[in-house]
């Protein structure tokens, strides 16, 4: 479905991406761990267009859509739940969702996909009439990944969605998704720092350290190793 | 509760604030020692020491500086109350109380425009002539609100678009002898040209640095009026443009104002529904969503280079029309009329209105366009009072006078309706 290759992204003239290879099945839920700094939210940037990167390919469904913009990448299915939300919150709940559908004309389906995110989320149907910028955090990355859920992804990716949240709003969000991966088919990426749950719902891992990839395993086999264990488990 | 805080707040004389106060007051009087103090006579080359003058500048700084304080701690206070009161003691604001009463809110707005129509037919010409001049800032303040309040792009040369509608008119009737009514659009179109052509240019940039590049834009129109001789006749202008008229009949001075007032209160009308549709559709949301966070529309795949191309679109169009009213108003146009000044003039119709907010705008541009008007009276002052009156609104609604309430998205109530209006 996606395939990275060999991808170098700079910041100016500071390299953040040396060289990274990932591969990501149909289907799968792969996840992206490593500390702070090490290269995660570029690599999102990076695949969803807007940090173009300078070398690599990215290929998807088996287009290179290396150097397209990044609105045509999302009108191929390709959607990011950017870090720290990043809701509008001057906008409503309906509104922001609205904006997740940007790209999209057909109103019928526009309606019954905010009706299913309703669904997943009731809260945000409570509040749909809110301004975004008034929810908890919790409801903003709700309302976040519903955005994204509106552009009606084919493959989902998602920017540390546990970040500054209370567990047990952590363990509710990694259900949804699990369970927006199992119901609806979505290929979800998923790129964390809380490296135990991740792995826990995800088939396949990458590890990754100051730009670069540098273990690559299945998600238990990830969860049993040492060394993952020690740097990344605090076990 | 919110008694313990009041009654903070009106307390009328703290030592803290005593000292605070005489401290700027004696900063006052020693700022002012050179000019206030100190009179050089050059008849008898002596020099007078006038130390009365040093007391009333001590004293009323010091009560100035009190009195401000009082109100900040009012302001304040009032704050805090807002804050710990929450959802039970919420206090409304006029525009709140107007939005949950429609009806009072209707009726009002439809008696002012009843006023706003007979308005030409009870004042004089003279009266007329400057309603037609701050309904023209009206549209601008509205125009560069879009820009501004509902984009967040912080675009300074406004008033180019408003010379270029001018100059428009002006050569189109020199040398092809257009009339008003068909320059109407075509300056319009023109401004939204040249708005785009800036733009291109300028898509990557943010923030000062939009608003500097902008800025450079305008002066260089002005610049370039005043030394291309043979397109715009240079600093002398071009006079003699023709007034609106109407059915091809020769109207007196007068009628034609009356007319021009008529055009600009109906384009002023057009202006706030189309602005109004346009917050409520999807593009004015797009607008909304750049202006909050540009990573995340993109990653909805909202463009930004055109989502900012139709900001400056939709923006320049109005101040290009109102240009062509303007040059037909005052049959005679220079670039004078279009300097910095005015684009500054504009933004603070904006941003004293409230930014973002319809009615803002038009509060917003009344006011500084009136204001100093009526304030002849007191000729050489009427500046400093405008001044202070802008430093005050600013102080105490910081958000302007009237703060945008963005309209709530009812899904659920007319869903067929929004559905369209989102296409
Ligand atoms: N906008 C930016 N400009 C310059 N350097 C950046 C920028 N964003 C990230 N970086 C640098 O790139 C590296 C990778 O950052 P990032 O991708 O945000 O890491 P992670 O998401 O894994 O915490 C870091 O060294 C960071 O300092
Ligand atoms: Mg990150």
């Amino acid at each position: 479905m996606l395939k990275i290759e060999n991808l170098e992204t700079f910041y100016g003239n500071i390299q953040a991406l040396k060289g990274i290879d990932l591969h990501i099945e149909d289907g799968e839920i792969v996840t992206l761990i490593g500390a702070n700094g090490a290269g995660k939210t570029t690599t999102l940037m990076s695949i969803s267009g807007v940090v173009p990167p300078r070398n690599g390919k990215i290929i998807l469904n088996g287009k290179d859509i290396t150097g397209t913009a990044a609105d045509d990448i999302v009108s191929m299915g390709l959607i990011q739940v950017p870090e720290g939300r990043r809701i509008f919150s001057e906008l409503s709940v309906a509104e922001n969702l609205d904006m997740g559908a940007f790209l999209r004309n057909d109103a019928a389906e526009i309606k019954r996909d905010m009706e299913y995110v309703y669904q997943l989320f009731p809260i945000l149907a409570e509040r749909r009439h809110q301004h975004g910028g008034t929810l908890s955090g919790g409801e903003q990355q709700m309302l976040a990944i519903s955005r994204a859920l509106m552009a009606k992804p084919k493959i989902l990716l998602l920017d540390e969605p546990s970040l500054g949240l209370a567990p047990i709003i952590v363990q509710q969000i990694f259900d949804i998704i699990k369970k927006i991966n199992q119901e609806q088919g979505t290929t979800v990426f998923l790129v964390e720092q809380n490296a135990n749950q991740a792995l826990k719902i995800a088939h396949k891992g990458y590890v990754m350290e100051t730009g670069r990839i540098t273990m690559s395993d299945t998600a238990s086999n990830l969860l049993a190793d040492d060394e993952v264990k020690k740097a990344y488990l605090g076990i | 509760m919110s008694n313990t805080s009041t009654e903070q707040a009106n307390r009328f004389i703290s030592l803290k604030d005593i000292k605070k106060s005489s401290f700027i007051a004696l900063w006052f009087m020693f700022l002012t020692f050179p000019i206030m103090v100190i009179k050089v006579n050059t008849v008898n080359n002596t020099v007078e020491w006038r130390w009365a003058n040093m007391i009333i500048i001590g004293v009323a700084s010091f009560i100035l500086s009190h009195v401000w304080r009082l109100f900040m701690n009012r302001r304040d206070g009032k704050l805090s109350d807002e804050q710990k009161g929450g959802q039970t003691v919420e206090k409304l604001t006029l525009r709140q109380k107007l939005d949950q009463k429609p009806v009072v809110a209707k009726s009002l707005s439809y008696a002012v425009l009843v006023l706003a129509i007979i308005f030409p037919l009870i004042s004089g010409m003279y009266q007329t002539s400057i309603m037609i001049t701050a309904l023209l800032y009206v549209v601008l303040a509205l125009g560069l609100n879009i820009m501004i309040g509902l984009s967040g792009l912080l675009v300074l040369g406004y008033i180019v678009f408003y010379g270029v509608g001018a100059y428009t008119y002006a050569l189109l009737n020199l040398h092809f002898g257009v009339n008003f009514w068909v320059a109407l659009p075509i300056g319009g179109i023109f401004a939204m040209i040249i708005g785009i052509l800036i733009a291109i240019p300028v898509l990557r940039l943010q923030g000062d640095y939009l608003a500097i590049v902008t800025l450079a834009f305008g002066e260089i129109f002005r610049i370039v009026l005043e030394n291309w001789n043979d397109l715009s006749f240079g600093p002398s202008g071009i006079a003699n443009i023709p007034r609106p008229t109407i059915f091809g009949l020769d109207l007196n001075v007068s009628q034609a104002t009356n007319l021009t007032y008529f055009i600009v209160l109906a384009f002023v009308l057009v202006t706030i529904f189309v602005i109004k549709r346009l917050e409520d559709s999807r593009i004015g949301r797009s607008l909304v969503a750049m202006r909050e966070d540009e990573i995340a529309s993109e990653a909805m795949g909202i463009d930004m280079g055109k989502t900012k191309l139709v900001a400056f679109a939709l923006s320049t169009f109005w101040a290009g029309v109102a240009g062509v009213i303007f040059a037909g108003k005052t049959t005679f146009i220079n670039p004078s009329s279009f300097t910095m000044w005015e684009s500054i003039l504009v933004l603070c119709m904006v941003v004293l209105g409230g930014m973002g907010s319809i009615p803002g705008a038009i509060v917003g541009a009344l006011i500084i366009t009136l204001l100093p008007e009526y304030l002849r009276a007191f000729s050489e002052y009427r500046m400093v009072i405008f001044g202070v009156v802008l430093v005050l609104v600013m102080v105490f609604k910081p958000d302007g006078m009237i703060p945008s309430i963005r309209q709530k998205y009812e899904f659920k109530k007319k869903p067929e309706s929004n559905m369209k209006e989102a296409e």
